[in-house]
């Protein structure tokens, strides 16, 4: 687990947070948290993975079974929801149907007592930050779902909330419209220098949106750490294969020195691999190998590549990248992207090659 | 950027859907109306497409609608016709409606007795004087017993006449006579053809050719035609006898004498021996004794002389009348205009304003019970709020009667509730609790059995509003107060107000409940319409009583539209 930040300084904190439903099983196992000011991180998980329920314990509107909830290095354990001061904007965007975009804009300051010249000043800025200022006399059900999810989200921030959650706010969105919004939160979120954090079970939106992404599954943060790191360097073989593609192929560590370890596969192949948390010889592994860090050009693998012999399974044409699938070490299920360029080889099916990745690109991670 | 500029309907560009449009719109403009493939209009051929189906589905609601129409539309038709009509009096007493178009007060003169007299001759052959009596005795008592008695001495009336007649000729008192005067010479053949048949054969049953006047008697005999016709009638019709067998009443004597003495040449319309027979009667009545019809009325009964029988027949004499609907509001129509009812017998409004008040009262108490149960059921899980429901539900399974009575035994003097009060010392034992047959009683009895009612609606109404909005609204600083009173009830007002429709309207009607547990003070409106359907018999007054109900009910209805918005009645 990554320490990214010193509780001194940290904003949101969760302390060894545990919460239990039915008194049986946990659904949240001993989480530790924490995060700066102004940080924008995702909670990204399968459904069942814990990431609702944490966010719905820092809202308050869950109680924690064990452990401490802080921010600004209060615990607010027993505050009841609505005296934290969290933004929060909720995923079918729960606009107040029988009061219009104003009025619902209205309602935070008017149960904090903003007087009303004050509060239509507010009610504009906030409007025009999500570029709904001509809608404020309209009713939520007058709205399409992308107009309903900016009103939801100027709702949320117009009583300035140092945080803000939000709960897979555009899930409900189709595709073009859900990446228009996601650069139009992260983008008001780092102008208004507010700490956010945003549950998905979207990576694409994860990697894209956040600072740093904390990946859940039962009940843990498996790893928190910036999203190219998340990729590039995930710690253990959930994140690899829940993040991005991934290949796998299972071995036995045979011997490790330093960064090096050698790995035999089960075909009896021996590969070269980055020890990531193997520690002793004869563990079982899973070796990770990204793949567009694939190369089936003999020509241009870098020097000290590792080579393998394979079988073309399916060449599949995706305008700017070829996805090729292949037999390799036993397994038929192992991908290569390689981008669409003039001296490109295209594959045919049945073609037997030879393709290579450089060892630090190979990771050794835990069975 | 916004979504309106994003959206699929706005794209300006060449899309497929686009493209067909441009098309559709070219042909459209090019060729006028767009054609089917067959050549004729589209909008032709769609209607004839639809109408099938349109037909398809009145065929599937004709039973219900022919069903409703039958036996619910029609019947409440009928009752607020009831509630005005009022052809009774004009039509029993036609003569005397019209001798008192311009009867101002006091006691009339003779004209209007003998129109009295010939119209109630009729009327008591015909036995409806008792009818009419009844109906106007809902106005004033006693004319019912008045017209009772009368009718019973109206055969007496023009007998002085009579004895004159006979005592002047004997063919006075022969039926022929009467046929020879009057009756078409056609009918006279007709009816000794029939006479010859039924002589001939006994298994003949047809009945008598009908009787009709001969050409211009009635111009002859003005007074005595029309009422020897209706003499033959009812002979004919009510005592299935002949006018060739039967002496007309006394009062065809009465107006023959009136005729005679109005036009002494009547002999001249004439000839043969009836002729001489006319000429002679003509030459001697002159000399009758006469009668005075005023003085045999006010022999037979004395209150003929009081002016407010009069006012009353005069009062609703008309076809129409308000009469029933004055009296629902404790008017009534008088000779003078309307006026209030006495004071003893002003019921109505005590009645309409209890009814809307108790209604009122039930209508809130449902709210108050209702609401948090409601509230629980649509926020415990599925199975549990199942089971509740069916709690709730359980009282439309058991008996209305049943549930009524039960609050009979716990409400009593000596009942289980007295019971207990008295037990644990809160009520002395002498000074046991009266809680039933009275305004609490039925309070507490309706609320009961109306409660689901208010819970069904609002249960499902509150089922589709989701958590997160009370979420939503505590997230944005709402205390729990604020966020349900701001964010959470006004969503469950549209179940409020179907509720509150269910349960007032079935309140302002309710009639078993109030009948058996409302003593005096708890009785509603519907108890007086049932008593006035059922015992005194004035359908009239009911249905206006019933009229005025409905017509509070839609009132009620249209200001709950204006004040609150039928769109927002939700059943979920």
């Amino acid at each position: 687990m990554v320490a990214a930040t010193d509780t001194a300084t940290a904003f949101v904190e969760f302390d060894r947070v545990q919460k239990s439903y039915d008194g049986e099983t946990l659904v949240v196992k001993d989480l530790n948290l924490s995060m700066p000011k102004g940080e924008f991180l995702t909670m990204l998980g399968p459904s069942g993975s814990g990431k609702t329920t944490c966010l719905m314990m820092l809202a308050g509107f869950e109680t924690a079974t064990h452990g401490e909830i802080r921010l600004d290095g209060k615990e607010i354990n027993n505050i009841p929801p609505h005296k934290r001061g969290i933004g929060m904007v909720f995923q079918n965007y729960a606009l107040f149907p029988h009061m219009s975009v104003a009025e619902n804009l209205a309602f935070p300051l008017e149960v904090r007592k903003i007087g009303k010249s004050d509060r239509e000043a507010k009610i504009k800025r906030a409007l025009d930050m999500v570029q709904m200022g001509d809608f404020a006399g309209r009713r939520p059900a007058q709205l399409s779902g992308g107009q309903q999810q900016r009103i939801a989200l100027a709702r949320a921030l117009v009583f300035e909330p140092e945080l803000v959650l939000m709960d897979e706010p555009l899930g409900a969105l189709d595709k073009q419209l859900r990446e228009t919004l996601q650069f139009e939160i992260t983008k008001l979120a780092h102008d208004l220098g507010i700490t956010v954090v945003y549950v998905t079970h979207d990576q694409t939106e994860a990697l894209t949106m956040s600072d740093r992404v904390a990946v859940f599954d039962d009940g843990r943060i498996q790893q928190l750490a910036k999203p190219d790191t998340l990729y590039e360097a995930p710690e253990n073989s959930f994140v690899a294969q829940f993040i991005g593609e991934n290949n796998t192929l299972e071995g036995t560590v045979q011997n490790i020195q330093g960064d090096r370890c050698e790995v035999r596969l089960d075909d009896g192949e021996v590969i070269d691999a980055k020890p990531v948390n193997v520690s002793s010889v004869g563990e079982r592994t899973k070796v990770s190998i990204r793949p567009e860090r694939v190369e089936t050009n003999r020509d241009r693998l870098q020097e000290g590549a590792h080579t393998l012999k394979a079988e073309v399974l399916e060449f599949i044409y995706m305008g700017d990248i070829f996805r090729t699938r292949l037999r390799v070490a036993g397994k038929d299920d192992f991908i290569v992207k390689t981008r669409n360029a003039p001296d490109q080889a295209r594959l045919q099916p049945g073609q037997q090659v030879e393709i290579g990745w450089l060892p630090e690109d190979c990771r050794a991670l835990d069975a | 950027m916004t979504d309106a500029t994003t959206g699929p309907d706005h794209v300006t560009g060449p899309t497929p859907d686009n493209a067909m449009r441009d098309a559709d719109r070219a042909q459209a403009q090019a060729s006028g109306p767009v054609l089917a493939a067959d050549g004729k209009p589209l909008k032709r051929s769609l209607n004839r497409a639809l109408r099938a189906q349109k037909l398809r589905a009145l065929a599937l609601i004709a039973p219900l609608l022919i069903f409703i129409l039958v036996t619910f539309i029609a019947p409440i038709a009928d009752m607020l016709f009831r509630s005005v009509e009022n052809e009774i009096v004009a039509e029993t007493l036609p003569r005397t409606v019209i001798a008192l178009e311009d009867y101002t007060g006091g006691v009339p003169d003779e004209p209007v007795y003998e129109a009295l007299g010939k119209d109630l001759t009729i009327a008591a052959e015909l036995k409806e004087h008792t009818r009419l009596g009844s109906r106007l005795n809902y106005e004033t008592t006693g004319i019912s017993s008045l017209f009772r008695r009368t009718g019973r001495d109206v055969d007496d009336l023009g007998e002085t006449y009579t004895d004159q007649f006979e005592d002047l000729n004997e063919a006075w008192e022969e039926p022929s006579t009467f046929v020879a005067l009057f009756a078409d010479p056609t009918w006279i053949e007709e009816q000794q053809e029939w006479a010859a048949q039924a002589e001939a054969d006994r298994d003949f049953n047809e009945p008598e050719p009908r009787f009709y006047l001969a050409d211009g008697v009635e111009e002859v005999f003005p007074e005595t035609a029309p009422m020897y016709e209706r003499f033959a009638q009812v002979i004919q019709t009510e005592d299935e006898d002949s006018p060739t067998e039967e002496e007309p009443w006394n009062i065809v004597y009465l107006t023959l004498y009136q005729d005679l003495m109005a036009n002494p040449d009547i002999a001249d319309a004439y000839d043969g021996e009836v002729a001489t027979l006319l000429s002679n009667a003509a030459d001697a009545v002159q000399g009758f004794e006469t009668m005075n019809v005023k003085e045999f009325f006010l022999e037979s009964d004395e209150d003929w002389a009081d002016p407010e029988v009069w006012g009353t027949i005069k009062a609703f004499s008309p076809e129409y009348t308000s009469g029933y609907f004055l009296a629902s509001a404790d008017l009534q129509l008088t000779p003078n205009g309307i006026e209030r009812q006495d004071e003893d017998q002003r019921i109505y409004g005590l009645l309409f304003q209890r009814t809307l008040f108790m209604s009122m009262v039930i209508m809130f108490s449902c709210i108050l019970l209702g609401y948090p149960i409601a509230y629980l059921l649509s926020n415990l899980p599925l199975r549990t709020s199942n089971i509740l429901l069916i709690l709730v539900l359980l009282p439309f399974w058991t008996s209305l009667l049943v549930r009524t009575s039960s609050w009979k035994v716990l409400l009593q003097q000596q009942g289980v509730i007295n019971d207990i009060l008295v037990w644990i010392g809160l009520v002395s034992d002498g000074n046991r609790l009266v809680m039933i047959n009275n305004q609490f009683g039925t309070i507490v009895a309706m609320t009961h059995i109306l409660l689901p009612f208010m819970i069904l609606p609002l249960y499902s109404v509150m089922k589709t509003i989701p958590p997160s909005y009370v979420r939503a609204a505590k997230s944005l600083g709402a205390s729990n107060w604020t966020a349900f009173w701001r964010v959470y009830f006004p969503q469950s007002v549209p179940g409020i107000g179907a509720g509150c429709i269910l349960v007032f309207i079935l309140a302002i009607g309710y009639y078993i409940t109030p009948e058996l547990v409302g003593g005096t003070t708890g009785t509603f409106i519907s108890n007086r319409i049932a008593y006035h359907i059922s015992t005194s018999l004035n359908w009239g007054l009911a249905a206006a009583l019933g009229s005025i109900l409905l017509a509070v009910v839609l009132v009620l209805y249209w200001l709950y539209d204006k004040i609150v918005g039928i769109d927002n009645v939700s059943l979920g």
